[in-house]
């Protein structure tokens, strides 16, 4: 039976482990909000290779739509 | 998400790409129409960064875009209003989070994590789209933070930034801990109650070892630890100080009779007299946190506790020796001269120096038409500006406005009258009162048989039955369900007390403007016009500032202005001008056709006259909330109903037979007036509830029993108040009324179960048998039945009534 005290304390010990884990996620604020990661994880990622090719910064763009602008 | 109507719009008519207006005034550019320049501008930026995923998520997912002056935003890049934003900063990065009224779809979140696209310096962006906020980290020296604000108000999505920002930094939840409570009394429960199972079932001959006994034991009484000294930690801290106040809490007896199971098994387990019942002590602990969470649910964007801070902006523009800067509202001294743009809110009572200007006070006093004010007058703070940029001398400091001072109009009085009448409260007094009676009689009985070892068990056996927990739990699990269906239904509540308290009300007491009254309706009377002359008529009224005048404009908001000469305006008359070659003149009956006024015409009619041939003329109506007629009736048959308003008699007709009589319409009450008129109410034994809108109710919905704050846009401003209502609720107000009666009656119901548990457990206890077996099954079993019952009829009762 000397087992038994192994085994309880054991278990105990992965239930710990569990408590910790849910704290852990409480404390990093996953609980916050429930919304809108189920929104987020419906996009989709850009294709990279136009992304990149396409990529002007803000400066760019000022300087783009004033000669459009003319 | 929201949006699914098709881009192609009504009547032929295309609509915006961007943000779906119907407008004539198209811009095209891209194959695509825009309403305006600033929408295609949006597009364009967008279309050059790849981001126009924005536009396929959803159909027009963009907001108007209001032309704001530049340098709008510079007052943010002051170190001391940047630094009490900002949630965190240092040398290379600055962490912020905006509250984002605009933010409605997937495409907003899509667009506003996307930041880094537009701009490189953004890190990355975070958006809680429930509360409606954008966290954004940013690299500090390469952006700063007006300019940050000017990208997100350049696509659409100008932050709020107000007073209340600077003063309370963020936070953490306080639902955080409770979670965390909550999970920690679970865990504790959930592993006491597995170690008492050999308890439970006496099983075999291995748990006649002493040694095992003890172990499981101990092992309780260390899992109990955390349960009693962290998550029960609110029911002994509410206790103490209802006890020391000499005052009786629900928490009370809840606190007391956990301590009691405590140290009996404390004892019992030292002295191997047996196991105790930390698992009933525990459970009782995560069914009572349980309760509270679910009983407080909190609306995310919703804020009943607003007061004037929410209202005001941060930083007004102050003019020294020519120079503009921007300044916190709260530095502003008398003396100062502050520059206020159009439909900016003046911060602090003040005096104008420019020549003239029209502010619209209708949030402040409920009149409804602007007011035109002329250099030297004394304007208070509150009112919105309706003109070009105008001049003012500061005459009072921000906190010792008029408006600020009928926001601190004793409100501490009115807290503690608000909480006295609980219900519940009153039912556990006599079930404490009872409960002490049964225990001192069977004390009473054992000692009288010479077992008062029995006598103690007895004792505290009834202590641990008798925990009001199935008592508090009818009515936190009842009240919270309730929070919810009203809150479906866009009626949203503070908290569960003022559930209780609508089911006291007598009296209903109404404002006018913007509560049973809800914007203006323009008519044309006459031959029906063709676009040209709408466009005549609108063009020569957009040159007015009078109040009707501009109604006129916002009512054909898609007419394209022509060019207008010759224009004159006669005060109080009307105006005159020369558009596409026509005399046109608008204005009273008297100016246009030469005729006498009508006599008693509730409506303001404005008449048109082109080419010397009168067309008719517009009728100017207040429009009146869907349902008011049928709803006033309803509740006229139970309540007694009256009107309060800030505004004059001139709907008074329309308005008496809404009404039972001429002396249950009250007109020109002023702010302070409407607060007397209720307290007056309330002197006579009636119980109130305020139905209003504006600032000029603020003081009548806090002295009112329950104040309830219309608003059809609830992401607005609204005063602090006891519930919001969604004005296109609005109809159902008889029914919210009615629900929350039931609701007592379900409370009464499941008290009733609840007692009947009570007893069978009483009759175990006074015999001073109850096992921890019996505890650990009727405890739970309780409970959840209680919680059951009461979620389940009040959700039946909520769908009979059509909630």
């Amino acid at each position: 039976m000397g087992v038994l005290f192994i085994l309880i304390g054991a278990s105990i010990l992965v239930a710990l482990g569990f408590l910790i884990a849910f704290i852990w996620s409480v404390r990093s604020g996953q609980f916050e909000d429930d919304y809108t990661p189920s929104v987020r994880i419906l996009f989709d990622n850009e294709i990279d290779t136009a992304n990149n090719k396409g990529q002007t910064t803000i400066k760019e763009i000022s300087k783009l739509s004033k000669t459009t602008n003319k | 998400m929201r949006y699914t109507e098709s881009s192609k719009g009504v009547l032929g008519k295309t609509k915006c790409y961007h943000c779906g207006e119907t407008n004539i005034g198209l811009v095209r550019f891209d194959n695509k129409d825009f309403c305006c320049e600033g929408c295609k501008l949006v597009y364009e930026l967008l279309n050059e960064n790849n981001l126009c995923t924005y536009y396929s998520l959803n159909h027009t997912p963009g907001n108007t875009q209001k032309s704001a002056y530049s340098g709008k935003f510079n007052y943010l890049d002051y170190k001391e209003i940047e630094s009490a934003l900002l949630a965190f900063s240092d040398n290379a990065q600055s962490r912020i989070t905006f509250f984002i009224p605009k933010m409605h779809c997937s495409s907003c979140i899509w667009l506003l994590e996307n930041l880094h696209k537009l701009n490189p310096a953004v890190i990355s962006s975070q958006v809680n789209f429930l509360k409606k906020e954008a966290t954004i980290t940013y690299n500090h020296p390469n952006l700063k933070l007006s300019s940050l604000v000017e990208l997100l108000s350049d696509i659409g999505y100008e932050p709020l930034i107000n007073l209340n920002d600077l003063e309370n930094k963020k936070v953490v939840p306080n639902n955080r801990k409770r979670i965390i409570k909550i999970g920690v009394a679970g865990f504790c429960f959930g592993n006491i109650m597995m170690m008492s199972f050999p308890e439970y079932f006496s099983v075999g001959k291995f748990y006649d070892r002493a040694d095992l006994k003890t172990f499981f034991g101990v092992l309780n009484l260390f899992l109990s630890l955390p349960v009693i000294f962290y998550s029960a930690s609110e029911f002994f801290v509410s206790a103490y100080k209802s006890i020391k106040s000499r005052y009786l809490n629900i928490d009370a007896p809840i606190a007391i009779s956990i301590l009691v199971i405590f140290i009996r098994s404390i004892y019992e387990i030292v002295s191997g007299a047996g196991v105790g019942y930390l698992d009933s002590m525990t459970g009782i602990v995560f069914f009572m946190l349980i309760g509270r969470y679910f009983q407080e649910k909190t609306y995310e964007t919703l804020s009943f506790e607003r007061d004037y801070k929410s209202y005001f902006p941060v930083a007004v523009t102050v003019t020294k020796d020519k120079k503009e800067s921007s300044i916190l509202v709260t530095q502003l001294k008398r003396g100062d001269r502050i520059i206020i743009r159009n439909s900016e809110i003046i911060p602090a009572d003040s005096i104008l120096v420019s020549e003239s200007t029209h502010i619209d006070y209708s949030f402040v006093t409920g009149e409804s038409k602007p007011v035109k004010k002329y250099a030297g007058e004394l304007i208070y703070a509150g009112g919105k500006q309706l003109d070009g940029a105008i001049q003012l001398d500061t005459e009072k400091e921000v906190s010792q406005s008029y408006l600020t001072g009928l926001w601190n109009n004793d409100q501490q009085s009115q807290a503690q009258n608000k909480e006295s009448q609980n219900f519940v409260l009153k039912i556990n007094k006599y079930f404490v009162f009872s409960l002490l009676i049964v225990a001192v009689a069977a004390f009473g009985f054992w000692a009288f048989e010479g077992d008062a070892g029995r006598g103690i068990a007895a004792v505290t056996s009834v202590l641990i039955i008798a925990c009001p927990c199935a008592l508090l739990l009818s009515a936190t699990f009842t009240n919270g369900n309730m929070l919810r269906i009203f809150g479906r239904n866009k009626f949203y509540i503070k908290n569960a007390s003022v559930i209780e308290r609508l089911t006291d009300v007598d009296t209903i007491v109404f404002d006018k403007t913007g509560t049973i009254t809800h914007g203006s309706s323009v008519k044309f009377e006459g031959k029906e016009l063709n676009e040209e002359e709408i466009a005549i008529a609108v063009s020569l009224a957009f040159n007015s500032s009078h109040p009707l005048s501009r109604k006129i404009c916002e009512n054909y908001p898609e007419i394209k202005k022509v060019a207008v000469t010759n224009f004159k305006e006669i005060k109080g008359q009307g105006i005159s001008g020369i558009v596409n070659d026509k005399i046109v003149m608008m204005g009273s009956r008297y100016f246009v056709t030469e005729q006498k006024e009508e006599a008693g015409s509730s409506s303001s009619k404005v008449y048109l006259l082109i080419d010397n041939k009168v067309k008719g003329c517009f009728s100017i109506n207040s429009f009146y909330r869907k349902g008011i007629v049928s709803i006033a009736q309803e509740l006229k048959k139970e309540y007694s109903i009256q009107l309060l308003s800030g505004d004059n008699n001139a709907e008074k007709e329309t308005l008496k037979q809404l009404f039972n009589s001429e002396n249950d319409l009250h007109f020109n009450k002023q702010p302070e007036e409407k607060l007397g008129f209720i307290r007056s109410l309330q002197q006579k034994g009636h119980n109130v509830i305020m139905i209003g809108d504006g600032l000029n109710d603020a003081g009548a919905l806090m002295q009112s029993n329950v104040g309830i704050a219309v608003s059809d846009d609830t992401n607005n401003f609204s005063p602090s108040c006891d519930a919001i209502l969604d004005g296109s609720a609005f109809e159902k107000l008889k029914v919210f009324l009615d629900f929350a009666k039931s609701g007592k009656k379900i409370i009464v119901a499941s008290f009733i179960v609840s007692l009947i548990y009570n007893v069978i457990g009483l009759s175990y206890a006074v015999q001073g048998t109850l096992s921890p077996v019996i505890a650990a099954i009727l405890m739970p079993l309780s409970s959840i039945s209680i919680v059951l019952l009461t979620t389940i009829s009040s959700s039946l009762i909520a769908k009979i009534k059509g909630l």
